[in-house]
């Protein structure tokens, strides 16, 4: 193994170093990047033969900087939106955590209501019956993926519920979300701009029917609903509509996917901290944010400069590319204490960048935390131990940070 | 030092005395009282240590700035009297003070 200053980490020059790459994700080599930018170049400058030149934030303290100056960094779809990824000229994707106030805050609030605490008290026993019936429907004693088996239909049956979606057609929505976020330089599912604005048109008429029955029923607490409903989104365009289904549909799957999938490979690196949360689930309190913290589902996430600004000595110019990476701040010694160990009991476990901060910060959140809880009192309650048997498999992007394969066995 | 005095929303009371120059968010989460998260640690960056001020109070516990304003419009459980704790510091002026606390944090 080599020795951490011996890491090309360490010994590339500050100028050639570039954290973005999707493969350093994909095997997850990326985190002694980021080390060596937090101490040596906090605010740095790199260009990336996948997207260009940007600039990288690395720690606590600039990132929530640059989320409470949306006047300064803007998310607008119109100068690339919110990931480090410019979409074609043309295909840009007009929504609402691609917009700056006024429009973000108008179409925000018409789905706010969603995870309002009365609606998610009201979920709760739905989720619960879910996890349940999942989990008591898995092989025992034999390996399977747990991504597959758990993490996506979890999240999808959710995501169904929320768009009060066909139940029988639910995996639409996880095959969407993927293509929306899939490079196709991954050479999986999305091969080119051309097949990606296919699937988009099939989601786009799937969406189009049920806005069509809901547009002309009573107002009903489900997301496509309050769209048709909302006064600032009942007259979006079929782009626009677009844009904001794809939002829902990633922000509500991908990333609660991936914690789900995280919690599991940790606890069973961490064998000792599984123990403490066997024999005291009550520490769900602080394993269930841990967990979201130690996973960081979101990499990033990218605002555009509109003016010239200086962050941290750096001087940077109107138009730029500000990479805030969440995976770095969510490492930061000077923010985080032992930020690289994974702690059940952690002090103060909310304090964690993976929801984002400021008026952009992720609507969902409690909801994420709520399916988390309840799977996980479930699993302790069920199972002496998940063992992760084989390597897991990794997406091969630097904004989605998650698995495809995580091979696991209930002892039988 | 000022007292303070936290409901939570099931009604339970808290009473305790906060040092001079905190927040009314630090003294909340110094004494572990449920009911405030505090997820952002006090950058009025997530609206999560939401409080009701009681009326009596409002009018010695300031004005909220754009950003407070900003944050708490997009929480559902809003009040013309919430305010975030991290944004009122506590002052000579403030001993007695009564904030209440959401249904939820988010």
């Amino acid at each position: 193994m080599l020795g951490a200053t011996d890491h090309p980490a360490w010994t590339t020059p500050l100028a050639a170093l570039d954290p973005s790459h999707p493969g350093l994700f994909q095997a997850d080599e990326m985190w002694p990047y980021f080390a060596r930018l937090r101490r040596d170049a906090p605010v740095h400058f790199a260009e990336s033969p996948f997207f260009g030149p940007y600039w990288s934030v690395t720690t606590w303290k600039d990132i929530v900087q640059v989320e409470l100056n949306p006047q300064a960094f803007s998310s607008d779809s119109g100068f690339g939106g919110i990931s480090i990824r410019d979409r074609p000229k043309g295909l840009e994707l007009p929504m609402f955590i691609a917009k700056d106030p006024p429009k973000h805050d108008e179409q925000r609030k018409v789905v706010q209501p969603i995870v309002a605490p009365g609606n998610l008290a009201r979920l709760q026993d739905l989720i619960r019956a879910r996890v349940c019936h999942i989990l008591d429907g898995l092989p025992r004693g034999e390996t399977f993926n747990w991504v597959e088996h758990v993490s996506i239909e979890l999240t999808v049956q959710m995501l169904a519920t929320l768009f009060d979606f066909p139940f029988e057609d639910r995996r639409k929505l996880s095959y969407w979300s993927d293509s929306a976020t899939s490079l196709p330089q991954a050479g999986g599912l999305v091969d080119s701009e051309a097949t990606r604005e296919a699937i988009f048109a099939e989601c786009l008429g799937y969406f189009t029917g049920l806005w069509n029955q809901r547009v002309n029923a009573p107002p009903q607490p489900d997301l496509i609903s309050m769209l048709a409903h909302g006064e600032a989104t009942r007259n979006m365009s079929p782009r626009e509509f677009l844009g904001n289904l794809i939002l829902l549909i990633v922000g509500g799957n991908d990333t609660t996917r991936n914690s789900i999938s995280g919690g599991v490979l940790f606890l069973h690196q961490n064998p000792a901290e599984f123990a403490k949360l066997k024999a005291d689930p009550s520490l769900l309190d602080s394993a269930v944010p841990e967990i979201i913290r130690y996973q960081t589902p979101l990499a990033h996430m990218r605002r555009t400069a509109l003016v010239d600004t200086e962050l941290h000595g750096q001087r940077i110019r109107a138009g730029d590319k500000v990479v805030m990476w969440y995976i770095s701040g969510n490492r930061d010694e000077t923010a985080i204490e032992a930020p690289d160990r994974f702690l059940v009991d952690r002090k103060r476990a909310r304090q964690h960048l993976s929801f984002g901060f400021g008026i952009h910060r992720c609507v969902g959140n409690r909801l994420a935390e709520l399916q988390l809880r309840i799977l996980w009192e479930e699993i302790l309650r069920r199972f002496p131990r998940i063992e992760v048997v084989g390597e897991p498999k990794r997406v091969f992007s630097s904004f989605v940070h998650g698995y495809t394969d995580l091979p696991v066995r209930i002892p039988a | 030092m000022p007292l303070i005095t936290y409901i939570e929303h099931n009604g339970r009371e808290h009473k305790v005395e906060v040092p001079l120059g905190h927040s009314v968010m630090q003294g909340a989460v110094d004494n572990a009282i449920p009911g405030i998260d505090a997820d952002c640690g006090g950058e009025c960056a997530c609206a999560t240590c939401h409080v009701f001020v009681d009326p009596a109070w409002l009018g010695r516990t300031g004005t909220p700035d754009a950003q407070e304003k900003s944050m708490v419009s997009f929480a559902s459980t809003a009040q013309a009297n919430s305010r975030l704790a991290c944004q009122i510091q506590v002052t000579a002026a403030l001993d007695g003070l009564v904030v209440r606390m959401p249904e939820a944090q988010h």
